[in-house]
């Protein structure tokens, strides 16, 4: 919970992690740049307060964890997002054991969404039957560019990615979080195209697609097809660090998110252990929109409130104390339509 | 240093500015991509690198490859050795480039046809942040309204950066850059119809911002993995030991 200027609001940081980057981890050189990439992300968007030093960065476990995001970060309920990596990770970059127990001793905390690879084929089938029942999945996330043996990528619209997305219709699992990254087969198109979330939006109305990093490097695409698809969703994680380093271009950003996919879709998240949610949290509830920037409305409480925890609890279900409700449902399809959404679909 | 030698340099270093980053339409030289440039009797050593390990390998790859086809204007520039430093994909990348492999012979299986689509859809892009760019201007800083921006015509655009770029980026997908040409077109050159203006105006400044965007990404990415409080390691080091003679 975080409390400012007498508002209260419930907090869902919708992208945290437990990762162990440390070099007895590398199976090869990619697991160093790869953790390395990470680091810069980090040092190059955080406040210099809240850097870390790189050896801390590279493993940190779960007690700092609860620690930066429950004890320190306002967070009320987090939501694991792994990346397994296992082409670059002997034991994978996150944690899965590590992150799930965790879980199970905070349930009301925490919820772990699980990883699978549609290139896995029917054995991979099984063992995401196994994962729902044990885990009790509602989400999972999926990281299209993962290396995989000759493969450096996938499409969402490829026939054995269709088949995962149907079984997760059948156990449950509803959320569907999409993290694009810089490869796919062949190398000729864009991996960071979003094309092919489109494609599935459309056909499997059941599921949410909850787009990580709100589609960036590709924030037009994603905002267009957002507004074709009432079960597109975005994730603030790497976008919203900006509101440190770059204030105008946040301000930009959430601007057109806000007027493409409205305050419904949009999902705070901190990437942590990339960034930490108490700067990115305490930093949000005090923007607003330059006022020369006349072409956006300013940001009202209620849509920082939706943004910071009502949506994400809508989407999982979690239990909102009535203080931090709002009178009209979050996350709620019905609800008032983003600008840009109604033109788009008149059009 | 000689005379000859110098201008040599010059011309390398023109060379190098003409080579963009086709996803962030900048060149490669602002944006402190060229690491190093080294001119000898036989001829020249260019490293690159990017803000991270993994950067697309297809925009890497065409950013190397148009880099070695630019020095190849230069004349009596000798030897054309690129190298690409730092990333996941070097090694397949420089050994390809050194082979003159082409992009299916560099990346074998990975590779299907080309990447001109690529480089197309991001030309794309960069025609309609560059169309924006413009409308923007005139509608801050001149009467136009909005219900006349489907009239605006190329000779109406006032001269300058904006427009220079605009006709640059209609020249690269194909568009013609008549005076009499209607400025708001779509990828095709067709004009848009009146009512859809507004919105397809709104998109085209969505795909701007999310350009310059990435701009700041990389360039901030770049200076934390390279100059680290050492500004200077941002520029590009060059060495010229050609001998005039």
């Amino acid at each position: 919970m975080y409390e400012k200027d007498g508002e209260k609001y419930y907090i869902v940081d919708g992208h945290v992690a437990i990762w162990d980057g440390r070099e007895s981890n590398h199976r090869n050189v990619h697991g160093k740049q790869f953790i390395d990439c990470f680091y810069d992300y980090h040092k190059n968007l955080s406040p210099e307060e809240a850097v870390w030093d790189y050896d801390t960065y590279t493993y940190y476990g779960a007690e700092r964890l609860m620690k930066d995001v429950f004890a320190d970060g306002y967070v009320d309920h987090a939501i694991f997002q792994p990346a397994i990596l296992g082409d670059f990770y002997k034991t994978g970059f996150g944690q899965t054991e590590e992150a799930f127990g965790l879980t199970q001793q905070h349930p009301d905390k925490l919820t772990y969404n699980h990883a699978y690879d549609p290139r896995n084929g029917d054995a991979g089938l099984v063992q995401l039957r196994r994962d729902a029942e044990r885990m009790n999945l509602k989400g999972v996330k999926l990281y299209t560019a993962e290396w995989h043996g000759d493969s450096r990528g996938y499409k969402l619209d490829d026939p054995w990615s269709r088949r995962y997305l149907e079984e997760c219709i059948k156990l449950g699992i509803t959320n569907i979080h999409v993290h694009k990254g810089p490869t796919i087969r062949p190398l000729d198109r864009d991996a960071f195209d979003v094309a092919d979330i489109d494609k599935v939006a459309t056909d499997y109305l059941d599921l949410n697609f909850v787009v990580e990093h709100v589609g960036l490097p590709r924030l037009e695409d994603f905002c267009w097809i957002a507004t074709q698809e009432s079960n597109v969703y975005g994730g603030l994680a790497v976008a919203l660090p900006f509101i440190h380093t770059r204030p105008r271009y946040f301000a930009q950003i959430i601007g057109e998110l806000l007027y493409w996919i409205g305050e419904d879709k949009i999902l705070f998240g901190s990437d942590y252990a990339i960034w930490t949610p108490k700067w990115l949290i305490e930093r949000f509830v005090d923007f607003q929109i330059p006022e020369d920037m006349t072409e956006y409305a300013p940001i009202t409480t209620d849509q920082k409130r939706k943004i910071l925890g009502l949506n994400a609890a809508a989407l999982y279900d979690l239990p909102v104390p009535s203080e931090f409700r709002l009178p009209t449902a979050a996350g709620d399809d019905r609800a008032e339509v983003a600008a840009g959404a109604k033109e788009a679909v008149a059009s | 240093m000689t005379l000859m030698a110098t201008s040599l340099e010059a011309e390398v270093m023109a060379a190098l500015s003409t080579v963009l980053d086709p996803e962030l339409d900048e060149p490669i030289t602002g944006l402190g991509f060229v690491r190093s440039v080294r001119i000898d009797d036989a001829g020249v050593t260019v490293h690159l690198r990017l803000p991270t390990s993994f950067c697309s390998p297809n925009f890497a790859y065409l950013m190397a490859s148009d880099t070695q086809d630019a020095l190849r204007f230069v004349e009596r520039v000798g030897r054309i050795s690129v190298l690409l430093d730092d990333h996941h994909d070097s090694d397949k990348i420089n050994a390809g480039l050194a082979a003159n492999a082409g992009y299916v012979g560099t990346f074998g299986a990975e590779a299907e046809e080309s990447l001109d689509a690529l480089r197309l859809t991001f030309q794309r892009k960069a025609h309609t942040a560059a169309m924006e760019r413009c409308v923007a201007a005139l509608l801050k800083n001149t009467a136009l309204a909005v219900e006349e921006i489907h009239e605006l015509r190329l000779a109406d655009l006032p001269g300058g950066t904006q427009k220079e770029a605009l006709l640059r980026r209609r020249a690269d997908i194909g568009l013609s850059i008549g005076r009499d040409q209607p400025v708001v077109v779509d990828d095709a050159g067709n004009p848009i119809p009146t009512d859809e203006v507004p919105l397809q105006l709104r998109f085209a400044k969505s795909v701007r911002i999310s350009m310059e965007g990435n701009a700041h990404f990389c360039r901030g990415l770049l200076k934390t993995r390279y100059a680290d409080g050492e500004p200077d390691e941002m520029s590009t080091h060059v060495t010229n030991t050609r001998n005039a003679s």
